[in-house]
């Protein structure tokens, strides 16, 4: 216990939509061990205003402790409450790191907390590393729409600050034999100046998480028309994949503004991208620079995307979705006969 | 009601350098235009004015001498006036001495009831200095809003979140930032950048601000870039035609090939 305390520690903010611990708290702990096992730290996940939850889930996925932290108020959980609370821990348990998920929960409270702090923070980063020389931490991230990447340091301020882009790393998987303290904490953070959550609507659509699809499919301008545009939403659904548009689309009003990807709207970090008549501008590669393998579907066989590709295919992109869909129809046919 | 939009000055073309050797980002190189996201901000403030009367809109900018040029365009397109923080002692700075400059001319401004802001710039896509900036000023902030009604007391904000939409209720002074779907905003008209002309920008420094230059530009900021490298782009491009309609179906085989190998398609039932 005494061993614990005297320990760096390296917290983790967990993901927090709900008021619910969700998954992607699994690879902020493969994050947050990385970072501990290079400095010999222990890892601290702090679960803000969670109720209930399956606390023992984070300890097999890699933290060292559960800080289960509440307010003293029940109704609902803000922004404000929960910066509130995690700075109260962090000024409690003094962490060298704090590591949150480059999301609407994590891109709102870390500013706020690190304001708060007067320390350094950095958004949205794709990789993070420990520095052998100083123990420091490395926080790259792309810069100027993805044209380069900037490693950056918090050299003297503490905690050292940084959100991660989700599927930034691969979640450790969970050990069943790991063993950890759950931590039970209530803090008084006040009820003034907060906002109050008076509702929240689901989207109605499916797979519309498209931050954390596996695949994701997009439609850009090459797609020609609305109906040829909802050819992708088949075959999004066909493969179990979020659904996106460019830019171009959006405002063609194929798709809601909450589809778009690139510079002014969402990122995503697929392990496949499948962009079907997307030109490739600048802006909207912004949003795919971390994409693990891009598929590319348009007539032009100039077009910039292409340059980005690592399948490229030049031809008519509805008719190439249209064939998609039959292909992957025939084949769910196919696995119900045999 | 006195609202302040923050503006950004950002580079037009995606080109913009920055310098190898400090990180810092070089503001001069090409042309500069008004950070998307703040058209939004600077529309809602005005829109919000014509059905609050005697509602004043202030827009306030960071930049270098020439970010002037964004304060006219925000007083084109409907503000009434606009602030210019500029000093070589904020140069270098980044998200949380930024923050502490706005914060602080805010302040200084006075009397205000609304902060609104683009929830991120093109340059720096952080999306910190709207919450960092409110957090100084002890003001609750809510970002990602895409519908906002606002009365004499309190605001209600629709923010887009992974999942779906909150509703949230907070009372003002609050600072607000938005993305694009908040609303479509107009050009600006002919007669907005005549009065826009005739307008001055007055300059405050840390003097004017009452600020400790130790705390801003890059001696005041906790982080530093300590490296800069173009990102490896050696993509071996294979490529298909499908101008056929075999030719499609087998590029369509492909693919299918391409996202099974990697584990990714759904089991077949």
């Amino acid at each position: 216990m005494s061993d614990l305390e005297q320990q760096p520690r390296v917290m983790i903010l967990a993901e927090i939509r709900n008021r619910q611990i969700h998954d992607l708290t699994l690879e902020l702990l493969a994050w947050g061990r990385k970072l501990a096992d290079q400095l010999g730290a222990a890892v601290d996940c702090v679960t803000p205003g969670v109720e209930q939850g399956d606390f023992n889930k984070l300890i097999q996925g890699g933290a060292d402790r559960v800080l289960a932290v509440r307010g003293d108020s029940r109704d609902g959980l803000v922004i404000t409450d929960a910066a509130r609370l995690l700075v109260a821990t962090i000024r409690a348990e003094q962490p060298e790191i704090v590591i949150a998920a480059a999301t609407t929960f994590g891109r709102t409270v870390m500013p706020v907390a690190a304001a708060r702090l007067a320390t350094g923070l950095t958004a949205d980063c794709t990789a993070l590393d420990i520095d052998p020389k100083d123990n420091l931490l490395l926080q790259t991230r792309p810069a100027i729409g993805g044209n380069i990447m900037a490693t950056i340091k918090t050299v003297q301020t503490r905690p050292q600050m940084a959100t991660v882009r989700p599927r930034s790393i691969k979640p450790g998987g969970l050990d069943p034999d790991r063993r950890g303290e759950i931590v039970l904490r209530q803090y008084d953070i006040g009820a003034d100046a907060r906002e109050v959550l008076l509702s929240f609507t689901p989207d109605a659509e499916q797979g519309g998480n498209l931050e954390n699809a596996a695949i994701v499919v997009s439609g850009g301008k090459g797609m020609k028309s609305k109906e040829n545009y909802q050819l992708l939403e088949e075959l999004a659904s066909l493969l179990g994949a979020g659904l996106g548009a460019t830019r171009d689309a959006v405002e063609a009003g194929w798709a809601p503004f909450s589809r778009q990807i690139g510079l002014t709207g969402k990122t995503v970090s697929p392990k496949v991208y499948l962009a079907a008549g997307v030109a490739g501008k600048i802006q909207h590669l912004a949003g795919i620079l971390t994409a693990e393998y891009i598929i590319a579907i348009n007539e032009d066989p100039e077009a910039q995307i292409f340059k980005v590709a690592d399948l490229g295919i030049v031809g008519d992109a509805p008719g190439v979705a249209a064939q998609l869909i039959q292909a992957l129809k025939a084949r769910q046919a196919d696995g119900r006969e045999n | 009601m006195r609202i302040i939009v923050l503006i950004k000055q950002v580079p037009g073309t995606a080109d913009s350098r920055m310098d190898p050797e400090t990180g810092v980002m070089i503001r001069d190189a090409g042309e500069s235009i008004m950070n998307p996201l703040d058209e939004h901000a600077v529309s809602e403030a005005v829109s919000i004015k014509k059905s609050h009367p005697g509602t004043e809109v202030v827009a306030l900018s960071m930049g270098p001498p020439a970010a002037e040029k964004v304060l006219r365009e925000a007083c084109a397109r409907g503000a009434d006036r606009g602030i210019l923080l500029s000093h070589k002692a904020f140069g270098g700075s980044d998200t949380i001495a930024t923050s502490r400059v706005l914060a602080a001319a805010i302040r200084k401004v006075g009397d205000v009831d609304l902060v609104l802001a683009g929830e991120k710039a093109t340059d720096g896509e952080t999306g910190q200095t709207g919450p960092m900036t409110a957090t100084l000023l002890d003001m609750p902030v809510i970002t990602f809003v895409h519908r906002l009604t606002v009365s004499d007391k309190h605001i209600i904000a629709q923010r887009m979140v992974e999942e779906g939409v909150e509703e949230l209720q907070v009372n003002l002074p609050a600072l607000v930032t938005v993305v694009k779907d908040i609303n479509n905003p107009p050009l600006p008209t002919i007669r907005g950048y005549v009065l826009a002309k005739k307008q001055t920008f007055p300059v405050w420094g840390p003097a004017d601000l009452e600020i400790d230059a130790g705390v801003l530009g890059l001696k005041g900021s906790p982080t530093r870039v300590v490296k800069v490298f173009t990102p490896k782009l050696s993509r071996q491009t294979v490529f298909y035609t499908a101008d056929t309609e075999e030719l499609a179906s087998a590029a369509a085989a492909a693919v299918l090939k391409t996202i099974r190998e990697r584990g990714l398609v759904k089991r077949d039932e």
